[in-house]
């Protein structure tokens, strides 16, 4: 009973409380990216999903076995493979998709949140809190990367996932899309703002400042 | 006696200390090749499929770019004759090439001897050197050239472009264009995707009587019937655009099948 519990924190801990995204600030390379659009952003929240979790049950499974000298490189041979599989899946199944993904997919191998999860997380814990830990934190990632898609598509096009929304005002509608929602930029500005509510709701997830600035003091 | 049972060897591998040389080396072997062995046969076994959508896109866009020119339907609908035909051209001496096919196309290309260098002068389009083949789709009606299309190619604001343009029976006026492959800026320099620019390609002369190159993607309204409206935020694009279809309808690219197929000889 008790050891259910806590996987069900461990799953659900990543979705707010200590979001990847926006808590640790990982992965945001591709969150800018690929949030132009509600479906792309979708499939990049699964291909990640998949990476995460599959590459923290391998490195779980092997863990014991793991040279500390050459960790980092084990992981990472068995991430970027794991995404190759999926560009290349991606491609075969979703080209369209993957054509506007481009890149994107193969960089999930440098994404910060995979390899943070493995080395952190999955390589001192067996495969079930692994796996469990890689999902919720797949998760918190989807969570964010939808959240923004949906905004961006929905005032950059007046669309989600393709189904007009908001009728635009050049085919006879009334809304006049916000072009720079489409840009990379508008990202930034809906991440920062994400955050800035997150963490006004949870303010324990507010950092305590670096540095404090000098009192003001009258010239004399 | 050396003990040779595999199960044994591999228990005694798993039995050593995680930093000794032998199992790390061992651990970084075999990680390498469980993972080589499964990213190849992925790409192995998916590169059919691959292939068939690559070749499904083309197909499609070559379709969409068709059915966008003006009359182009009513003329493939009404005869038997009008059919599209793919051909290889040799681009240097504007004539078909004979050891080329379509499907050997791709193979041809991998080997650098079948590319030409451009010098800074001559590569407007930006593409460093260009390929010497290319495959073409040529529509007949009855015995005479009725529509062109051309693959082309250029470096664009934030990466390669790549499009078909269309020619019509004259060679003297672009009939449309379709953009196949591009990563120009979302809702700027991307808008050249939407068909309602490339409708305006359609009748657009790309030279003037006297042969000089006058093509060029307007800032603004277009003015002149040799330009079409320039995209307002994405200036860098539409010269890009331009500089490619004056490289490929000029000298170094097209230009000698264009004059082929004016004298006749298609």
């Amino acid at each position: 009973m008790l050891a259910r519990e806590g996987l069900l924190a461990t799953l659900t801990g990543p979705l707010l409380e200590r979001n990847p995204v926006t808590l640790q600030i990982l992965g945001i390379c591709s969150a800018l990216a690929v949030t132009t659009s509600l479906d792309t952003a979708l499939t990049m929240s699964v291909s990640l999903t998949i990476v995460l979790v599959l590459s923290a049950a391998i490195v779980s499974l092997i863990r014991r076995h793991i040279p500390g000298t050459i960790r980092l490189i084990v992981q990472i041979v068995i991430v970027a493979s794991l995404v190759i599989v999926i560009d290349q899946v991606l491609q075969a199944y979703f080209f369209d998709i993957s054509q506007r993904l481009s890149v994107f997919v193969g960089l999930i191998t440098t994404n910060c949140l995979v390899l943070g999860r493995t080395e952190s997380f999955a390589r001192s814990n067996p495969v079930l809190p692994s796996v469990v830990d890689a999902l919720g934190n797949g998760l918190g990632y989807s969570l964010v990367l939808i959240v923004i898609a949906a905004l961006r598509e929905l005032f950059g096009a007046g669309k989600l996932l393709g189904h007009v929304v908001l009728p635009l005002a050049e085919e006879g509608g009334w809304f006049t899309p916000l072009s720079l929602m489409l840009l990379a930029p508008s990202a930034f500005f809906l991440l920062g703002g994400l955050v800035w509510a997150l963490r006004s709701v949870l303010p324990e997830q507010a950092e305590a400042p670096e540095v404090t600035p000098p009192e003001p003091q009258e010239p004399r | 006696m050396a003990d040779l049972n595999p199960i044994h060897a591999w228990k005694r591998l798993l039995a050593l200390p995680n930093d000794s040389r032998a199992k790390t080396v061992a651990v970084a072997f075999l990680t390498a090749a469980v993972c080589a062995v499964f990213v190849s046969g992925a790409t192995v076994i998916l590169r059919p499929i691959q292939a068939a959508n690559r070749a499904a896109e083309v197909q499609l866009r070559l379709e969409s770019l068709l059915s966008a020119i003006p009359g182009m339907a009513d003329l493939l609908a009404a005869s038997d004759a009008a059919s599209l035909s793919t051909l290889v051209i040799d681009l240097d001496r504007g004539q078909a090439a004979e050891a080329v096919t379509p499907e050997s196309l791709e193979t041809t290309l991998l080997d650098t001897s079948s590319w030409t260098p451009l010098s800074p002068e001559q590569d407007l389009a930006g593409i460093g050197s260009r390929p010497d083949f290319a495959q073409v789709y040529i529509l007949r009606e009855e015995d005479r050239v009725a529509l062109m299309v051309l693959p082309i190619a250029g470096a664009g604001y934030n990466g390669p472009i790549e499009a078909m343009i269309a020619l019509e029976g004259d060679m003297e006026t672009i009939a449309g264009i379709t953009i196949t492959d591009q990563s120009e800026t979302p809702g700027l320099g991307a808008r050249i995707t939407e068909p309602a620019w490339q409708a305006d390609f359609a009748g657009t002369r790309y030279q003037d009587p006297s042969g000089e190159m006058r093509f060029a993607v307007a800032r603004g309204p277009a003015g002149g019937p040799y330009e079409v409206d320039g995209i307002t935020g994405a200036t860098r694009t539409g010269n890009a655009m331009t500089r490619m279809i004056r490289f490929w309808l000029g000298p170094m690219g097209y230009g000698p099948l264009i004059d082929a197929v004016q004298r006749g000889e298609f």
